[in-house]
C-alpha cells in the first residue's frame, strides 16, 4: 500500500491525521524535528492498524535539506500533508522580529520549500495529492493575531495557485482551514464550545475531503459562515472593531 | 470551556489539565490541591466533576497486542470504540462492554462497568490483567489482580489515583453479527420468566415500558443472543446522526414518551422473533445518535440505576414501577438486566439480582420522586450505581455498599482522600 508523508507530525492534529490514514490502510512517513519523540505514536499506529510507519528527521526551516530529504525517501509518497505550524502570541511577535520571522518561516517559507519539490515530482508522475493545513486566521487580518494570520494567508494563496497549476496533471490540492481546535496549542484558551473541533473530527474531515478531491475545507463547517461574514465587514467598520 | 458530564447537570466552572505524559502529570499531582480524573464525559452525574479536572482522553496510545493471548496493552485514554475499530476486523471483541463504546479504558476500570453478559462474564475488571496507576505522591505502581489496590481501584471512581495503562484481554469472535431473539412480554412476571429461561445465553437485556399501568406493569422487549459464526468481520463504525442543539424542555413529557414507547413496542412482533443484527445495533443502539443527551433540554437529565438482590427483585421492582407510573414522570425506555454474582471489589455495583436504569430530565419534583424510590431500594436491600448518580444521600448510598468503610480507610491510610475527590465523593463522603 502507498505511503503518505506527514510534515510536522508532532501536533495533535497530525497525530489524528496519521491515525486516520493508517486506519484506511496507508503506510506513513512521519516527519518532524526530533522525530525520535514520535516512537510512541509509531508504536500506537502499528498496533492499531498494522501499517508500516517510518519516522523521518525533518526541519521545515532548514530549506537546504529538503531536496535530499525528499530524494532519500525509499518509496515516493502518494500524498503529502503539511501540518506544520507555529503560533506565538501576537504581542510577542510584534516586539520580537525573530518570533515574526519564525512564524513566517514555519507557516509559509518552509512549506513552500518542501511543497515546491513535492509538486514537481507529483506533476511529472501525474498523480498524488497535497494537503496543506492553513487557518481561518488567514482569511482576514485581525489585530489579535495578524502576524500568524498573514503567514497563513500567504500559505492559502500559495495552495490556491498550486491547485490551479496541478489541475491539468491530475494532482489534487486541498486547503484546510481549521477554526478553533481543542489541542495542546489552545489548552489554556477559553474557546467557545460550539466553534471548537476535536482533533479526531478535523482528521476525519481532512481524510474525507481529500478522498473526494475537494478544494477547500473549513472545519468545523460553521467556520465557512463565520468567515464569510467577517470577510465582508467593510474596512471602515472593521478597523474600529475588536474581534 | 468547562467539562460537563453526560447528564449536563450540574454545570460548574472547572479548570482542565490534559494528561499527555507522566512527567507533567507527576508535577501536576504534586502541585494541585485536589482533582478528579475525567475520561470522555459519559458518566451521567457528578462522579467525574470537580473544580479541577484531569482530562485523560489525550493519553491514548495503543502500546502492545499479544496476538496469541489476545491481550491488548494501552493507555487509559483509549476509547472502547477505538479498540473495536482496530480489533473487530481482526476477530476480537471486548469481553465486557457497557451500552456505549464511547468511554475510556480508564473510565471502564474506575466504574468497573458491566454489560449485557454480566450473568456470565462479570464486570470489566474480570478482563483487566493488570494496570499501572499514579498515586498521590507521584509514584507509579503496577497493580495485579488480587492486590488491595486492584480491589479498591476497580469500581473506585477514580478516587485511588490516576490509571495510566492497562492490559486487557479480548475475546475471539467469528462475526460482526449477533443472532438475536426478541421476546415480547405482557408483564413483569413474564419478563422474569423469560430472563430465567434464557440465562444460558451470553447476552440479555430488556427494555421496559415504565409508563405501562396495572396488569401491564413490567411489560418489555427482551433481547437475548450470541455472536454468529459466519466469518464476516467487515466492521466499520456507522456515520452517526447528531442532535444539533438542546431540545426545548417541554419536548419530553408523558405524552411524547408514551407515543415513543407505543411506537417502539408496536414495531416488534408479538411473542418470540429472531433477527440478525450487527454489533453497533445490538450493543450500542444510542451511540448511533450523537449528543442524544440534548433531547432532555438544557437543564439536563439524570439516570436512576439501582439493583436489587434476586430474592426481593420481583416485589421491589413491582413497587418501584408502580410508583413511577403513578408519578407520570417517565423516561423513554427503561433498561432491565439480570446479573450474576458480585465480585470482591470494594465499590463495584453489581450483585446477583436485577437492575433497572431509568432516565429522567431534571425538573421540579424529580428529586422528591427519586428520594421515594430510594426508600424502596433500601427497603429491599438494593443499591444505587455511582456512575449514573448525581443526588443520592450518604445514608442511602452506604447501606448498599457494605465494604465502604474498608474503602474509606484505604483512602485515608494512603492519603488518597486529600488528592482525589469529586463532587460525588464529597457528597457521600467516600
Amino acid at each position: 500500500m502507498s505511503y503518505v508523508l506527514i510534515i510536522g507530525a508532532k501536533s495533535d492534529i497530525a497525530k489524528e491525521v496519521a491515525r486516520t490514514y493508517a486506519k484506511n490502510g496507508y503506510n506513513l512517513y512521519l516527519a518532524a524535528r526530533e522525530s525520535s519523540s514520535l516512537e510512541d505514536l509509531k508504536q500506537d499506529i502499528e498496533v492499531r492498524s498494522g501499517v508500516h510507519v517510518e519516522l523521518k528527521e525533518f526541519d521545515i526551516t532548514a530549506y537546504e535539506t529538503h531536496e535530499s530529504f525528499y530524494k532519500e525517501l525509499q518509496e515516493k509518497p502518494l500524498g503529502v500533508i503539511v501540518v506544520s505550524g507555529y503560533m506565538v502570541e501576537q504581542k510577542l511577535a510584534q516586539k520580537d522580529f525573530n518570533e515574526s520571522l519564525q512564524t513566517i518561516n514555519v507557516n509559509y517559507t518552509g512549506a513552500v520549500s518542501i511543497l515546491n519539490i513535492v509538486a514537481n515530482d507529483f506533476e511529472s508522475e501525474r498523480r498524488g495529492f497535497i494537503v496543506g493545513v492553513s487557518s481561518v486566521a488567514g482569511d482576514r487580518g485581525r489585530k489579535a493575531n495578524y502576524i500568524y494570520g498573514s503567514s497563513k494567508a500567504a500559505f492559502t494563496a500559495y495552495l490556491g495557485g498550486l491547485r490551479n497549476r496541478l489541475y491539468e496533471s491530475g494532482v489534487s490540492v486541498l486547503t484546510v482551514k481549521p477554526g478553533f481546535v481543542n489541542t495542546k496549542m489552545t489548552e489554556n484558551l477559553d474557546l467557545p464550545e460550539k466553534l471548537t473541533a476535536e482533533p479526531e473530527d478535523v482528521a476525519n474531515d481532512i481524510y474525507n475531503a481529500q478522498q473526494k478531491g475537494r478544494n477547500v475545507l473549513y472545519t468545523k463547517s460553521i467556520w465557512l459562515l463565520v468567515m464569510l461574514i467577517i470577510k465582508h465587514i467593510p474596512e471602515f467598520m472593521f478597523k474600529k472593531m475588536s474581534i | 470551556m468547562s467539562l460537563i458530564s453526560w447528564g449536563m447537570y450540574p454545570k460548574i466552572k472547572n479548570q482542565k489539565f490534559s494528561l499527555r505524559d507522566t512527567t507533567t502529570l507527576c508535577n501536576y499531582i504534586k502541585e494541585s490541591k485536589e482533582f478528579i480524573p475525567f475520561g470522555n464525559g459519559r458518566s451521567y452525574g457528578d462522579s467525574a466533576i470537580n473544580e479541577n479536572i484531569l482530562y485523560v482522553k489525550p493519553y491514548n496510545n495503543f502500546l502492545h497486542f499479544d496476538e496469541s493471548a489476545g491481550v491488548l496493552t494501552c493507555q487509559a485514554g483509549v476509547l472502547l470504540s477505538e479498540i473495536l475499530d482496530s480489533f473487530v476486523p481482526r476477530g476480537w471483541f471486548l469481553k465486557v462492554t457497557p451500552g456505549t463504546k464511547l468511554i475510556t479504558v480508564g473510565g471502564a476500570i474506575a466504574s468497573d462497568v458491566h454489560g449485557k453478559n454480566h450473568h456470565i462474564e462479570g464486570c470489566f475488571s474480570e478482563c483487566v490483567e493488570e494496570f499501572t496507576i499514579m498515586l498521590e505522591d507521584g509514584t507509579i505502581k503496577s497493580v495485579k489482580k488480587g492486590d488491595e489496590l486492584f480491589l479498591a481501584t476497580c469500581g473506585g471512581m477514580g478516587l485511588t489515583g490516576v490509571i495510566l495503562e492497562a492490559k486487557i484481554s479480548l475475546k475471539k469472535i467469528n462475526s460482526k453479527f449477533i443472532n438475536q431473539t426478541t421476546i415480547k412480554t405482557k408483564n413483569l412476571k413474564e419478563t422474569f420468566e423469560a430472563f430465567e429461561s434464557n440465562k444460558n445465553l451470553p447476552y440479555s437485556v430488556a427494555w421496559i415500558d415504565c409508563l405501562a399501568q396495572g396488569e401491564n406493569i413490567g411489560k418489555c422487549l427482551l433481547m437475548v443472543g450470541d455472536f454468529a459464526d459466519d466469518g464476516n468481520l467487515e466492521y466499520k463504525s456507522k456515520k452517526k446522526l447528531s442532535i444539533p442543539f438542546n431540545f426545548p424542555s417541554f419536548a419530553l413529557n408523558t405524552l411524547s414518551v408514551k407515543a415513543f414507547n407505543w411506537l417502539y413496542y408496536a414495531k416488534a412482533p408479538d411473542g418470540v422473533s429472531k433477527q440478525k443484527v450487527d454489533i453497533d445495533t445490538f450493543f450500542y443502539p444510542l451511540d448511533a445518535i450523537g449528543n442524544w443527551n440534548r433531547i432532555y433540554g438544557k437543564n439536563g437529565f439524570t439516570q436512576y440505576q439501582f439493583i436489587l438482590p434476586k430474592e426481593s427483585s420481583f416485589e421491589g421492582l413491582s413497587e418501584i414501577l408502580r410508583e413511577i407510573s403513578t408519578s407520570g414522570k417517565g423516561s423513554f425506555l427503561a433498561v432491565l438486566k439480570l446479573y450474576g454474582k458480585a465480585n470482591e471489589n470494594y465499590l463495584s455495583f453489581p450483585i446477583e439480582g436485577y437492575s433497572l436504569a431509568l432516565d429522567f430530565k431534571i425538573e421540579d419534583g424529580l428529586f422528591e420522586l427519586l428520594n421515594k424510590l430510594d426508600e424502596i431500594v433500601v427497603k429491599y436491600s438494593g443499591k444505587i450505581y455511582l456512575t449514573k448518580d448525581v443526588r443520592v444521600s450518604k445514608e442511602t448510598f452506604e447501606q448498599g455498599y457494605p465494604q465502604i468503610d474498608k474503602f474509606r480507610e484505604f483512602r485515608k491510610e494512603n492519603n488518597m482522600d486529600s488528592k482525589f475527590n469529586s463532587l460525588q465523593s464529597k457528597r457521600v463522603e467516600i
